[in-house]
């Protein structure tokens, strides 16, 4: 009976591992359980355009970090000529371009591919960035710090001082100072980041993308960064100058983090950066590899091997399916099988073949092989030359049927060289015996058992759904091992038992 | 309806195919004794030292060099048969029935010379009857002069008596006549017929072809009925001391009746097939259950096995009743 306990705790082991193992990728990794899913992925283009004035030109643009709800992908740039390098200091990615010498329009592309995934978190502000002093005349100075004084009377901290300030800002009927403050030359942008300032509160530039699909020649919207520290946590939330309320991150890509500017050129003039998007489906699958590769993810799975081999393992985890098929057809259902997993083999080659030319070029095969080999029983020979006699038969057929097929010019017959030669010699040696000894009857018997298995195996390790969750969930190799040992244990009636039988309950 | 329900298949005690092999063959058959029962000259050699009958064994060849000795071995026969001593599903089993004047004839009367007797030899030698063409030897048995009281039940081959043996208890019993069907075999895939035997009194009680009811030989139009085996306590006997013999507790034993010498061990089988649980009508497992349940069952005595068997597993033949 221990043993009995035993088994069952392995099995359940092996099939709660598997599961664990394969709900655990899912949501670790995002991998889609069906295979058709798809995920969306931006794909923006800047676009550079300066006038070069004949010295080195170095142009450096700010790029997007991921950030929240975009993961990037991929980043290229295009640009003739130029030496480019994508450089990350401090936090803040850049694509440079460099040439020793241009003249005239230049025009550079950066192209950035983000993911949309709701999982990508911002990255975590470390420190504060720096004050530093407002630029604007002593009237302004002075009209500053009335607006200040007002808004810190109404506010409790950073985020609805901003606030206050922004509603001073945007009132319909500014009253004095704000009005002094407006008429200087500044953009509201600059004069909330030096009445911020002012204040003693750090604030940073931020250059935001609306995204919509399709959209041209668009340019960065001039965000605020408002930061405060809480508790020893370092918050931060954006603010237009020309609203009210702080900015919803949806649909918002924040481009330029930097603080700086976007474009810091030297050796060109008039320059000017635009961009262009577009909303692209992509198969989840491929899209999310591509953002675990870039995230150098200790990860467990045959996607760190090289694409040749990963090709190579496509095939050779599916051999469980079928074997658990084989097992099931004679387990469950009771089937006659020549060799035991010679259907597995056969599925295998379908796969290659395609289904009705593979059942086509099988029969054919398996049939004039008998013919032959039919002929070879007369000479008792001994049985390994007689095999290898039958191996040789085999490939000449299986060249003649290629010939002949390319010939009549089916190149669908070509394919009949994916069958497992050596399997196939030992299927006709085997299903000669059988003749022999029980008669054409059992031949057609278990042929056609084999041939119904392979079938079924056929259509399991080649379905999308099974071939994606196969492959990309190692864990379910532990459940069909489960499976396949549940099975092994039962000791119920076969199907074709239940009408092998039937006479006997009939009978009363 | 073309399935029968397996609750009412398991309400009557049918034995299926996965549960013989995980529950019985794998658990009471070792492995290591498998050569034993596969091996029909290793079978004849245990079976001598257990004072179980057998064919008469008139020579073994082993090596090519003593094919051309064969002719010592049957010269003085009545007839005789070679058969391979790995040789499955009755392949390369050669009957002779006649010897006359150093002449040789088949049952169908057709002559057999020296030579082909010898290529014959040569080809079991080969292994080319035996299980994967390893290398066998060949085995020259005395013929068996089949008991008067199955003619007209057979057509032209071998009848013979398969008897379970489980852990020593004769359990379930069947007789297989060979039909035209079958081509001389006794094998039920194959069309034989199916005759369930009484375990207490040898008696028919069912029979079936091709795992269907039948009442009279296909090709004699024989009564099937009215068929009783002869020396049936001295047959179940021996069946029942192949479990000493071999030491599998699953076993099927065939055994055949020679005129002469009464019932003898022609073969045994370590995977015996489900039919027989058809031919009699009823399933095997309470059967097995019973003898399972028993606690001082490797105490007893073939004689009070065989008493219990007969106790026990007895049946009213259904046919009679009819």
């Amino acid at each position: 009976m221990n043993a009995r306990i035993f088994f069952f705790t392995l099995v359940a082991g092996l099939f709660l591992l598997g599961v664990f193992q394969t709900v655990q990728r899912h949501l670790a990794f995002d991998i889609p359980w069906m295979p058709g899913e798809t995920r969306s992925v931006w794909n923006i283009d800047a676009k550079i355009e300066f006038e070069a004035t004949g010295k080195p030109v170095l142009a450096s643009l700010s790029t997007p970090n991921s950030q929240a709800g975009y993961t990037q992908i991929s980043q290229n740039a295009a640009s003739p000529g130029y030496g480019l390098s994508f450089l990350y200091e401090d936090n803040k990615p850049q694509a440079q371009w460099t040439i020793r010498q241009a003249t005239g329009p230049q025009t550079l592309y950066y192209n950035i591919q983000l993911l949309v995934d709701s999982e990508s978190v911002d990255q975590p502000i470390t420190k504060m960035p720096e004050l530093f002093d407002p630029e604007y005349g002593a009237a302004g100075l002075a009209a500053g710090t009335d607006i200040i004084k007002d808004a810190f009377k109404t506010s409790a901290d950073a985020f609805s001082f901003t606030r206050e300030i922004l509603k001073q800002l945007n009132a319909e009927q500014p009253n004095q100072s704000i009005r002094l403050v407006l008429a200087s030359k500044n953009s509201k942008t600059n004069i909330l980041v030096g009445l911020l300032n002012e204040a003693k509160i750090p604030t940073k530039k931020v250059g935001a993308l609306v995204l919509e699909d399709g959209r041209r020649r668009q340019h960065l919207q001039p965000l605020i960064e408002v930061f405060q520290e809480k508790n020893g946590k370092i918050e931060s939330r954006l603010f237009d100058a020309s609203s009210l309320q702080e900015v919803a991150r949806k649909d918002l890509l924040l481009w330029d983090q930097s603080g700086k500017a976007l474009l810091e050129l030297t050796g060109g003039v008039n320059s000017k950066v635009s961009f262009s998007m577009i909303q692209q489906d992509q198969p989840a699958l491929a899209a999310i590899l591509q953002k675990n590769d870039n995230e150098h993810l200790f990860n467990f799975s045959i996607h760190s091997l090289p694409i040749e081999d990963q090709s190579l393992f496509k095939g050779i985890l599916m051999i469980p399916l079928g074997v658990l098929i084989v097992v099931m057809m004679r387990v469950l259902i009771g089937l006659k099988t020549s060799g035991t997993f010679m259907p597995v083999l056969i599925a295998m080659a379908f796969i290659q073949t395609s289904l009705i030319t593979g059942i086509v070029g099988f029969v054919m095969l398996v049939a004039v092989g008998l013919f032959i080999r039919s002929y070879l029983s007369h000479l008792n020979l001994l049985l390994v030359s007689r095999i290898s006699t039958v191996i040789i038969m085999v490939i000449l057929l299986i060249a003649m049927f290629g010939v002949l097929s390319y010939k009549l010019g089916l190149t669908e017959g070509l394919k009949i060289t994916f069958f497992p030669m050596i399997i196939l010699s030992w299927t006709i040696e085997r299903m000669s015996v059988l003749w022999e000894e029980e008669g054409a009857k059992e031949v057609f018997k278990q042929g056609g058992g084999s041939l119904i298995v392979a079938v079924f195996a056929y259509f399991v390790m080649s379905n999308d759904v099974t071939r994606h969750l196969m492959f990309n969930f190692i864990g379910l190799q532990f459940v069909v091992m489960a499976l396949v040992l549940l099975l092994g244990s039962y000791t119920g009636y076969r199907l074709l038992e239940l009408r092998r039988f039937k006479p006997l309950v009939d009978k009363g | 309806m073309f399935f029968c329900s397996p609750f009412k298949l398991k309400k009557k005690g049918i034995m299926g195919m996965n549960e013989r092999n995980s529950r019985y063959i794998g658990r009471y058959n070792p492995r290591r004794l498998y050569p034993l029962v596969d091996n029909k000259l290793k079978t004849k050699i245990i079976a001598r030292d257990a004072n179980v009958t057998t064919p008469a064994l008139l020579g073994v060849i082993t090596m090519q060099a003593e094919v051309e000795t064969v002719e010592q071995f049957i010269t003085n026969t009545p007839g005789f048969v070679i058969k391979p001593a790995k040789g499955s599903g009755g392949k390369g089993i050669l009957v002779v029935t006649k010897v006359k004047n150093g002449r040789y004839y088949k049952s169908n009367g057709n002559e057999e010379s020296l030579s082909e007797i010898k290529r014959h030899v040569t080809d079991i030698l080969a292994g080319l009857f035996s299980l994967g063409g390893s290398a066998d030897v060949a085995v020259i048995e005395g013929l068996i002069q089949f008991d008067s009281a199955f003619d007209g039940f057979s057509f032209e081959g071998v009848p013979d008596v398969r008897v379970i043996v489980f852990k020593g208890f004769p359990v379930m019993a069947m007789m297989r006549l060979s039909t035209a069907a079958s081509d001389g075999k006794a094998n039920l895939h194959q069309g034989a017929v199916g005759v369930g035997i009484d375990i207490a009194t040898g008696k028919a009680i069912n029979a079936v072809q091709f795992d269907l009811p039948v009442e009279r030989h296909p090709d004699t139009d024989k009564e099937l009925k009215l068929l009783v085996v002869p020396s049936w306590e001295r047959l179940i006997y021996l069946a029942a001391s192949c479990y000493e013999m071999t030491g599998m507790g699953y076993l099927g034993t065939d055994m055949v009746l020679d005129r002469d010498i009464g019932p003898m061990l022609l073969e045994l089988n370590a995977r015996p097939g489900l039919a027989i649980q058809i031919a009699n009508g009823t399933g095997i497992l309470p059967r097995l259950k019973l003898v399972e349940s028993l606690k001082d069952a490797d105490k007893m005595t073939v004689e009070e096995r065989v008493a219990f068997s007969k106790k026990h597993f007895a049946e009213t033949p259904l046919i009679e009743t009819q």
